[in-house]
């Protein structure tokens, strides 16, 4: 089924969500990959607030290459998100709702995911060039020392992902072989 | 008859292979893709090849890299055993060439210069760089640059001789079910069996820079191509890993000699976005 939704999530409309379905995402959305987490981990550890309120708000792993002169940003397609799962339950725990990456989950992050009602999305991987199309605006708002790994605030337009696990744990890829 | 090839002329083939490598596909991997559209079974699985065939016009006409992951730079290098090679330092020219491919090209930087300290060196150095020395008087250059969501699920296995055929069989298919949605599918699966354990490596990433669609020469690996071709097509996973009959768009096999005590297998996987430029000087 094909749906639309906007960021922030609304937890009530998360839950709706079924494992397969094709969804639009408009709104505000960041990006981390493996270094941020660590370095988030890192200031959670210290006693420090995160660089950015995670309430509601969907986390894309991805690291973009450089934007040509006069564009928004470079390639910016979907990294693995199996580096992350170190970290992901503790984030969805506060707050985080949703996550864009590819590929598998453990079960501690689709435990994490049932518990706070959150949600995993796959985008098609090696697809970055069509992908940076639904990207309207980019901008680093912390560790901008980490290169394509900063955590950036990207404005999507229906940015099209596919739900692979769900609030109630199901998982698209697991029913598939 | 010596010939002489200055290393900044290799040094500016590399850095235009680089950026040519990561907005558009050789014509071997274009055709798989295009034919894999027409043979994928699957709604969901068609609609994903639809969107790689529009990545790729995207990535071309706008001069956009074709996955941000632009990777890290693997060259080989034959040298013609007649060639003097002038004006420096080979191996400094190549980085060279990368860094200048990489920084020039808008190509991501995804380097770090030590592996547990983690820093990123900013432009995409060092490379990987094979040298071989080869019959002649030219120089081949190969450049692939690899992405690592589908390096990392490569492996390599020490086998058995007992386990022989049936083995190496399973260590392919198993890798390929096991890597699934991660190593970004449909994949090409590089496959090097025999030699020691590093040979073993060097040919499966040889055998991802073969031309899809051509077959080993040895006809006994051939038809081990087909047939895990069709054995990983079977599986189910699919284009994205969302479920089709494209799983795989080749399996190319390269063998070597061994020791009567092993049989060595390495599985390299590259995603679809499987980059390979060859030139010649």
């Amino acid at each position: 089924m094909d749906r639309h939704i906007t960021t922030p999530l609304n937890p009530e409309e998360v839950k709706t969500l079924q494992a397969g379905d094709y969804v639009y995402i408009t709104g505000e959305i960041y990006t981390a990959r493996d270094a941020a987490h660590k370095r988030m981990k890192e200031a959670l550890d210290a006693g420090q607030p995160l660089p950015m309120n995670i309430e509601n708000e969907v986390i894309y792993y991805m690291g973009p290459s450089p934007a040509r002169e006069g564009r928004v940003i470079g390639s910016a397609g979907p990294t693995t998100a199996s580096r992350m799962d170190k970290y992901t339950p503790e984030l969805l725990d506060l707050g985080m709702k949703g996550m864009i990456g590819k590929g598998k989950r453990t079960p501690e992050v689709t435990e994490a995911i049932v518990r706070n009602g959150g949600v995993y999305f796959a985008a098609v991987g090696g697809a970055g060039a069509l992908l940076s199309k639904q990207i309207k605006s980019a901008e680093v708002i912390a560790y901008d020392d980490l290169g394509t790994e900063a955590i950036r605030r990207l404005k999507v337009e229906d940015f099209p992902v596919i739900v692979v696990i769900d609030s109630k744990g199901n998982n698209l890829y697991e029913s598939i072989y | 008859m010596i010939r002489e090839v200055c290393v900044d002329e290799i040094r500016d083939q590399i850095r235009e292979m680089c950026i040519q490598a990561n907005h558009f596909l050789s014509e071997d991997m274009d055709c798989a893709l295009k034919t894999a559209l027409e043979k994928e079974e699957k709604p969901l699985g068609k609609k994903v090849l639809s969107q790689l065939q529009e990545n790729l016009r995207i990535a071309g006409e706008d001069m956009i890299p074709i996955c941000q992951d632009t990777g890290m730079a693997v060259v080989f290098l034959q040298v013609g055993q007649d060639v003097h090679l002038t004006g420096g330092d080979i191996t400094d020219a190549v980085n060279e060439g990368v860094r200048r491919g990489y920084t020039e090209g808008f190509l991501r930087k995804s380097v770090v210069g030590d592996p547990l300290e983690r820093v990123n060196t900013g432009d995409n150095t060092p490379a990987v760089i094979h040298y071989s020395i080869v019959p002649g008087d030219q120089v081949t250059i190969t450049v692939a640059p690899k992405g690592f969501g589908s390096e990392n699920m490569s492996r390599i296995e020490m086998l058995k001789p007992a386990q022989g055929i049936e083995g190496v069989k399973n260590a392919i298919v198993d890798a390929v079910k096991t890597a699934g949605p991660n190593a970004c599918p449909p994949v090409v699966v590089g496959v090097g069996i025999g030699g020691t354990f590093e040979k073993a490596a060097i040919l499966a990433k040889q055998a991802l820079t073969r031309e899809v669609g051509v077959h080993s020469d040895k006809e006994h690996i051939r038809a081990l191509e087909e047939e895990l071709l069709d054995t990983i097509n079977q599986i189910g996973i699919g284009p994205g890993g969302l479920g089709g009959t494209v799983t795989a768009l080749a399996v190319n096999i390269n063998t070597y000699a061994t020791h009567i005590a092993g049989l060595p297998v390495a599985i390299n996987l590259c995603c679809h976005v499987n980059r390979h430029i060859r030139r010649v000087i």
